[in-house]
Formats: structure tokens, C-alpha cells, sequence
């Protein structure tokens, strides 16, 4: 089993609601948050364009915060999903150097938080809040290896891309463009 | 390919300005380690090669200031940490992806060795000392015997310190300044260099200095061939390298590095000791302050220049 996500990023309209929902069910303190919309103009008049993303942790197989972890807490879980322990973190920061998308942020409590792909909702059968909730519906989240799960659908007929490959850290998160 | 014009990127008041989450401790604490290790590194090598009366500072005095370096620098280390109520978390476990682990456990190791080492000499120092207990002084005896089996041990363990010290920095592929394999060697070096112009400074015969003085001009030549390799490499590199080579090369520490680190920090004190070698008389403070200065610095802009090198996406 392999979770990952597909985001249409001509279907995503900024809205963040994805933002606030992920705030509610993970109960982020104010003024932080796990997932953030970042918006890309290239281009000039008449030949703009502008490409919206969600963005957050990338749930990389090849994951240097997990493997600069040196307690531990940052591991990975059934479906290669990335978590972190609070009651093992120091708050040494070392992951959060190590994360080339900079998805991980000190919580106020002193421990490192970040994105979990819902994995509390996940196991339910549920999908993600930030998946649950987009209005224009234009993220698809499951299991990669079921070739007829949503994501694996999802990258079938659309050209993808994944931010930063060069980085190295096999990232899971997909963008169709 | 368009040319893009604009990136929002994000804003989260609460967590971009503090992804630079090291702050002053970690360079504090990766010159006290470079400097413990310096000076335990040539104490032990000197006791190896059976120079323990031609070279007392050194061997001896020099490493007093040891166990107080290292203890201060798990102290900053403690400070650096967010979460510090778990910090035993770390001797919990042994990681070996993961070189905070490995500082974590060497300083375990080579602080308690260091204070050894520090006691089985405190009554050549203080002669009239009486330990309190008698297993203290059953302890140090078996240091005094097998001094030169510890000596072994405590230059492979000086090495690892010294190399980590870099490593620390260098194992972080999402920060391009520092990721690369010559930073742990460069540290050591540094941390080496920084050893051995302290004990310089403490060393009060003629002979020892000149023997340390060489050996600093030595280390300081390996030191700048090393950062021009370092340089070079990053040229040669990936876009997001080069940008972090001209942080250095024109960009906003090109000054502080150039003057503070390069020329005041290693050109400088290198002829100095060169002056000194071939007759001149140099009052040893001025090379050794310019270097343990520039050493500090070289940690600081290090640890603040890498972090503001990413990826970009
Ligand atoms: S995106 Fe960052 S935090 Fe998430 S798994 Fe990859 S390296 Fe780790
Ligand atoms: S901050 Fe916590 S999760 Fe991150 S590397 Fe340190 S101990 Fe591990």
C-alpha cells in the first residue's frame, strides 16, 4: 500500500479552504497551519498563466527527515506515511533543515508538527479533511498501488509533475498540469 | 518556457521567519565541539607517539580547558532544543542515519574520558590534592596504566567530534550551501587548527611552540585548499548550489566572510606564524585571537548562510 495525492491544479481556485479544514480537524494552533496554497504567475500579458497549488508535507519514500531523526519520532507508518511522535521529539529542528519543502514547523508546545495525511481519518476509510472538503473537488488521495484507486485514476489520464524531484526524496504528492 | 513573474510563495507569520530554527548555539556549540576536539586530538596523538615531556601543554594543560568546552556545548546543544523536557530521548536510541545521533553519543563518550584524562593530571598540577574516595584514586591509576590504549581511543573519538561537527551541517541534502562531503573534513580541520593555537597560547616553552606553530600554518593551508574545493565544487554543482556559492561570491556575506573569516581568520595568522618560524618575535596572542575569532565566525555565517539556501519550486 502506497497513499499519495493528486492535486488538479487547473481545477484548484485558491479558495484554502483546505487550509482551515485541515486547522479544524488537527486542531493546528492559530496562526500555523500543515497545508498552504502557494499561486505561480508566469508569463506576461496576453499569454499569462497562473498556476494555483496546494501544497504540504510530500510524504517522500526516500525521506531525510526521517532518517536525521535522532530519536526517532519522525517515522514512517503503514501506507508510507510520515509521522512524527510528539512524546519522542526533543525539538532538535534537525528535520525541519532537512525538509526541502519546508513542511514541517515547530509547534508552540516545542514539539515538530506537521502534515499526517489525516492518517486518524485514513484508517476510518475516511479521505483527508483538506481532500473531504474542496469545493471544486480537485484533489484525489489513495492507495497507488490499486490501479483503481482515485490518485492512481487520477495520474492515468493527466499529465503530472511533483515539485522539486531534483531534491531527490521521491516526493508523493502529484500535480496534474 | 515562460518566465515567471511572480511567486507568492507562502506566508505563515507564525512558522516562515522561524525555519531558520538554529540559532546562536549551534555555531557556539560546533567551535566548543572543534575545539575540544582539536585539543584532545593532539594531546592524544602526542601521548601515542611518546612525546608527553617534550610537549606538556599539549598533552596536559592544554586539555583542562576540555571537559568546561564540551560541558558548555551540551549545554548550548540543550538550549537549542525546543522540546527539552525529552531531551533523554536521545539516549534512548542509537541512530545511525542520523549524525545528531552520533554527536549526541560521542560527546556521552569523550566528555566523561575528557575529565578523566583532566584528573589523572591534577596532581602534577596541584601537587598537595588528595582525591576524597579511594576509588577515584584506583580509577585514575588504571587511566595512568593504560594511558596510551585511552590515548588510541580518544584520538578515533576527537576525530569523529571533529568531523561531525561538519557532518552535523553537511547530511542536509534540502540546505545546498551545506551539503557537501568536504564540510565535515573543513570543520575538523578548522576545530584542529582552533585546538592547536589555543595550547600554543598556553604553551610555555620555545620548542613546543614552534613544534604547534607549524603544525597550525599546516592545517591552515589544508583549511583554505579545502574551501576553495569547496567552492569549486559548488560552482560545478546545480543551480541552487551556485546560488549558495554566491552567497559568497558577491553575495550578502561576501564581506564578513572574505574579511572576517578568510584574511583576519587564516591569511593573516598564517604569515604571522610564518614570521614567528623563521625568527621574528610575535606576541602568540594575536595569531592565536585572530584564529579562534575567525573560527567562530566561520561557524556563524555557516549556520546562518545555509539556511536561507532551498530548493526552488
Ligand atoms: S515533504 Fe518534508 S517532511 Fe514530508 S516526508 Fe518529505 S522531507 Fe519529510
Ligand atoms: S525535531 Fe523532533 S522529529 Fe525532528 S528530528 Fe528532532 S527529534 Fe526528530
Amino acid at each position: 500500500m502506497r497513499y499519495a495525492m493528486a492535486i488538479d491544479t487547473k481545477k484548484c481556485v485558491g479558495c484554502s479552504d483546505c487550509v482551515v479544514a485541515c486547522q479544524t480537524e488537527n486542531n493546528v494552533p492559530i496562526g500555523y497551519c500543515r497545508d498552504w496554497v502557494t499561486e505561480t504567475v508566469a508569463g506576461s500579458y496576453p499569454n499569462v498563466e497562473i498556476e494555483l497549488r496546494t501544497e504540504r508535507c510530500n510524504h517522500c519514500d526516500n525521506s531525510p527527515c526521517v532518517r536525521c531523526c535522532p530519536t526517532g519520532a519522525s517515522h514512517i507508518v503503514d501506507g508510507g506515511v510520515v509521522l512524527v511522535t510528539p512524546e519522542e521529539c526533543i525539538g532538535c529542528g534537525a528535520c525541519i533543515q532537512s525538509c526541502p519543502y519546508d513542511a514541517r514547523y515547530s509547534h508552540p508546545d516545542g514539539y515538530v508538527d506537521k502534515c499526517t495525511f489525516c492518517n486518524h481519518r485514513v484508517i476510518r476509510g475516511e479521505q483527508p479533511a483538506c481532500v473531504a472538503v474542496c469545493p471544486t473537488k480537485c484533489m484525489y488521495f489513495g492507495d497507488l498501488d490499486d490501479p483503481n484507486s482515485d490518485v492512481s485514476n487520477a495520474l492515468k489520464n493527466r499529465k503530472y509533475k511533483a515539485l522539486a524531484p531534483e531534491a531527490g526524496t521521491k516526493p508523493h504528492i502529484f500535480y496534474l498540469i | 518556457m515562460k518566465e515567471e513573474l511572480f511567486v507568492s510563495g507562502r506566508e505563515i507569520p507564525n512558522i516562515d521567519p522561524f525555519l531558520h530554527i538554529w540559532h546562536w548555539q549551534i555555531p557556539i556549540y560546533l567551535f566548543l565541539g572543534g575545539l575540544a576536539a582539536g585539543i584532545l586530538f593532539f594531546a592524544a596523538l602526542f601521548t601515542v607517539i611518546g612525546k608527553e615531556k617534550e610537549m606538556t601543554a599539549t598533552v596536559k594543560w592544554g586539555t583542562f580547558l576540555v571537559p568546561g568546552a564540551l560541558v558548555l556545548g551540551l549545554l548550548m546543544l540543550f538550549l537549542d532544543l525546543k522540546h527539552q523536557m525529552f531531551f533523554w530521548r536521545l539516549y534512548t536510541t542509537i541512530r545511525m542515519d542520523s549524525p545528531m545521533s552520533w554527536g549526541a553519543w560521542v560527546l556521552m563518550i569523550i566528555t566523561p574520558m575528557s575529565f578523566l584524562w583532566v584528573a589523572s593530571y591534577l596532581k602534577e598540577l596541584v601537587p598537595e590534592w588528595k582525591w576524597k574516595y579511594k576509588w577515584i584514586e584506583s580509577l585514575l591509576e588504571w587511566v595512568e596504566t593504560n594511558r596510551r590504549a585511552i590515548a588510541w581511543v580518544m584520538m578515533a573519538l576527537a576525530v569523529i567530534l571533529g568531523i561531525y561537527t561538519g557532518i552535523l551541517l553537511s547530511a542536509f541534502n534540502a540546505r545546498p550551501l551545506w551539503n557537501n562531503a568536504i564540510l565535515g573534513p573543513l570543520f575538523m580541520v578548522s576545530g584542529m587548527s582552533t585546538g592547536v593555537a589555543t595550547v600554543m597560547w598556553m604553551s610555555k616553552s620555545h620548542s613546543e611552540r614552534r613544534i604547534l606553530g607549524s603544525i597550525d600554518l599546516l592545517l591552515i593551508i589544508v583549511e583554505l585548499f579545502f574551501i576553495t574545493h569547496m567552492f569549486m565544487g559548488m560552482r560545478a554543482g546545480s543551480e541552487v548550489m551556485i546560488q549558495a556559492a554566491d552567497l559568497f561570491l558577491g553575495g550578502q556575506f561576501t564581506v564578513s566572510f572574505w574579511v572576517f573569516v578568510i584574511i583576519l581568520g587564516l591569511v593573516f595568522p598564517a604569515i604571522l606564524e610564518v614570521l614567528e618560524l623563521i625568527g621574528y618575535k610575535i606576541p602568540i596572542a594575536i595569531p592565536v585571537i585572530l584564529i579562534l575569532v575567525g573560527g567562530l565566525v566561520f561557524r556563524f555565517i555557516m549556520v546562518e548562510a545555509g539556511q536561507i539556501t532551498r530548493y526552488l519550486y
